[in-house]
């Protein structure tokens, strides 16, 4: 017997801003210059917070960090297309998309001074935590859409992960349960090329890791993420086909130009030629041009945004000192449960009597 | 008010009456739609409230991960695990995230599941279905643990832990869901998480056991020359400590009873509190009736490997003999 195809599906790739700043008219998305700029700033913004955040951890003032160097357009273009009340879920690496959705870097640096006001995201704000294990928030993204979809809300739900996340069960049953569930829930996946030091070749097989879409029946489509425009024009389609139950798994193609954290030293595992490539496809750099070329930036005007991003860091840099000054030990007691547990407020008791020099034993 | 109700009616007429109570409900899991659930604790629930019940496709961890997004956004997630011998496929989204989310975020997000789940052995099923990890999830701060015994429990601690803000693992022993009637009250009727059932009182020994084990104690109670007191704590996290620690001050001896493995049980823990603030109240050392420490036998062993009445009539006998 002959074999017939069963199935056929190609992965639409997509890019509206190409490296030398050609524009593809028709794709490209009618975004106002506000919102242009906007992104722009966001963009140089963390770019220059990982910066100091680097910096601020070699002095010894934070712990790990993990920076977004050369993700900034995958990030800041898709949450510039969320809506107020989608929800936004995030990995640990995803400072550009927090900046985007309002959150005040302050909080990212406590989060990375060891402190939980900084992943105290709140409810009404639709931003999750940070999500440490790998994978694994993409099952909140898929219930969240999910819950969109019971509660018949016109909003969806934007969830970030790696490369490396596409390894781990959690990614294939997020998708999978989304497609079942109808879920409101955008997968992004930015494919920075290296999970720690195993490079994308190691992860998988596949050619690419859209097409992990398509074994749970759902769209799936890479676009260039170091293109602000192609990013933001994809990610924009794709949440208004989850907000009516059709999920998508977007593959942003972008670069980890850092390190994978402050721990990590990347020339182990990758050469600079690579690096001295990518360095040319930078996502801010090509943006730049773009905007130069359509005269919303000049020279002075970069300036000018530098000088106020300097200032707004330096603002909150000295915030988050503040705060690191208030923190309560014992506030640990508080947030366990909702709830009290009597032997949960004995060990409180323990602790008190051991901070005021007690033996600490609380009976 | 009361009705003579199988445990396992208990459980889905709590489902029901929870479900009409609070319309953010919503009670999903394998098999628990059009099959009503593998013992049926689901049964019916489908067809009452079309939309606020699923079927879902076998992924634990999906299911739990799936339950945090509902929470979050304000659903009341109550999924169940088909065998909470499963339930270890979903352990690292219950351990990372579920118990997590408020300490995370500074109590301004919550995940108020109550994850229900058939647990312990007695129906001689296969590898994996009989497992007792209580311990492993009393061992996860952030998570309440809690085991009903009887039908009347199995509806005021069900409704307990739906209402209650915090994610509830909620064990139901598979051996009791159709293996007596008992008493359930009518309306709305809790049992609150954290205070444990003075079985019976008694003045020699004091007896904790809970899911089957409870009946199984109290068996052995009988056909031990002496005054048993046996507590049912219901919950294992909270756990009710001052009640055990008040009998043990009167009884002067302590049996602990539990399916599960000996080494890190809850049973160890017990003893640990009651060495830490009732050591001097002691005559004997505090007696362990458990499970052993080997993978649980397939059913052919199974009668050996559980605590039966013999084992823990002795259990009994020598928290007496000192």
């Amino acid at each position: 017997m002959p074999r017939e195809t069963a199935y056929e599906h190609s992965i639409d790739h997509v890019q509206v801003l190409s490296p030398d700043g050609s524009v593809d008219s028709e794709l490209a998305p009618d975004l106002s210059e506000d919102d242009l700029l906007e992104m722009y700033w966001t963009m140089k913004r963390s770019r220059r917070l990982d910066e100091r955040a680097i910096a601020l951890q070699r002095r010894g003032e934070l712990g790990t960090y993990a920076p977004a160097v050369g993700q900034e357009a995958a990030q800041v273009a898709s949450a510039h297309a969320l809506a107020d009340e989608d929800w936004m879920v995030t990995s640990f690496r995803e400072t550009p998309a927090y900046l985007a959705r309002g959150t005040p870097p302050r909080m990212l640096l406590w989060y990375a001074m060891g402190m939980e006001e900084g992943s105290a995201t709140t409810r009404e704000s639709r931003t999750m935590p940070p999500s440490i294990p790998v994978g694994s928030q993409a099952l909140h993204g898929a219930g969240l859409g999910w819950a969109q979809e019971i509660a018949g809300e016109d909003a969806a739900s934007l969830v970030y992960f790696g490369d490396g996340a596409t390894s781990e069960g959690d990614v294939y049953e997020a998708a999978n349960l989304a497609g079942v569930f109808d879920a409101h829930t955008v997968f992004l996946c930015q494919n920075n090329h290296y999970a720690i030091s195993v490079p994308r070749a190691q992860q998988t097989r596949a050619e690419t890791l859209a097409q992990k879409a398509l074994a749970a029946g759902i769209e799936g489509v890479q676009v260039d993420g170091n293109d602000a425009l192609g990013t933001y024009a994809v990610v924009r389609d794709a949440l208004a086909s989850a907000r009516d139950g059709d999920p998508v798994f977007v593959e942003a193609l972008t670069y980890r130009r850092s390190l994978h954290t402050t721990s990590d030293d990347p020339s182990v595992y990758r050469h600079e030629e690579e690096e001295q490539e990518w360095e040319t496809r930078d996502p801010i750099a090509r943006f730049e041009t773009y905007l130069r070329d359509r005269e919303l930036l000049d020279d002075d005007r970069i300036s000018d945004v530098e000088a106020s991003i300097e200032d707004d860091l330096r603002g909150e840099i000295e915030a988050a000192n503040e705060g690191r000054e208030a923190v309560d030990a014992e506030e640990m007691f508080d947030y366990a449960f909702e709830t009290p547990i009597p032997e949960l407020e004995r060990q409180r008791a323990e602790f008190r009597d051991a901070v005021s020099g007690g033996d600490g034993d609380g009976r | 008010m009361a009705d003579r109700q199988r445990l396992v009616e208990a459980v889905r007429n709590t489902l029901l009456e929870e479900m009409a109570r609070d319309d953010s409900v919503v009670v999903y899991g394998q098999d628990v739609g059009r099959n009503g659930g593998v013992f049926r604790a689901t049964q019916g629930l489908l067809d009452e409230y079309p939309n606020r019940v699923y079927d879902a496709p076998v992924a634990e961890a999906g299911i739990v991960g799936l339950g945090v997004g509902l929470g979050t956004y304000g659903f009341t997630p109550v999924p169940e695990i088909e065998f909470s011998g499963f339930m270890h496929q979903a352990f690292h989204q219950l351990q990372q995230h579920v118990a997590r989310l408020r300490s995370r975020t500074r109590g301004e997000m919550n995940c108020p599941m109550t994850i229900r789940a058939p647990y312990g052995g007695g129906i001689r099923a296969l590898e994996h279905h009989s497992e007792s990890f209580e311990a492993g999830y009393a061992h996860t701060p952030g998570l309440k643990v809690v085991v009903p015994s009887t039908p009347a429990d199995a509806k005021g601690l069900l409704a307990s832990s739906i209402r209650d803000p915090d994610p509830v693992v909620f064990f139901e022993p598979t051996r009791l869901y159709r293996a007596f009637r008992g008493e359930v009250p009518e309306g709305d009727y809790t049992v609150s998480l954290g205070e444990a059932d003075v079985v019976q009182a008694g003045d020699d020994v004091t007896v904790v056991a809970w899911g089957a084990m409870r009946h199984r104690a109290l068996d052995a109670a009988e056909n031990v020359d002496a005054s048993v007191e046996l507590i049912d704590p219901r919950s294992i996290v909270p756990f009710d400590t001052e009640t055990v620690l008040a009998s043990v001050r009167k009884t002067g001896r302590c049996v602990v009873v539990h399916e599960a493995p000996k080494t890190g049980g809850m049973a160890a823990e017990i003893t640990a509190r009651i060495n830490d603030r009732a050591l001097y109240y002691l005559e004997a050392p505090v007696q362990r009736v458990t499970g052993y420490d080997v993978p649980y036998p397939l059913f052919a062993r199974e009668d050996e490997y559980v605590p039966d009445e013999d084992r823990i009539r002795r259990g009994i006998e020598r928290a007496l003999s000192d």
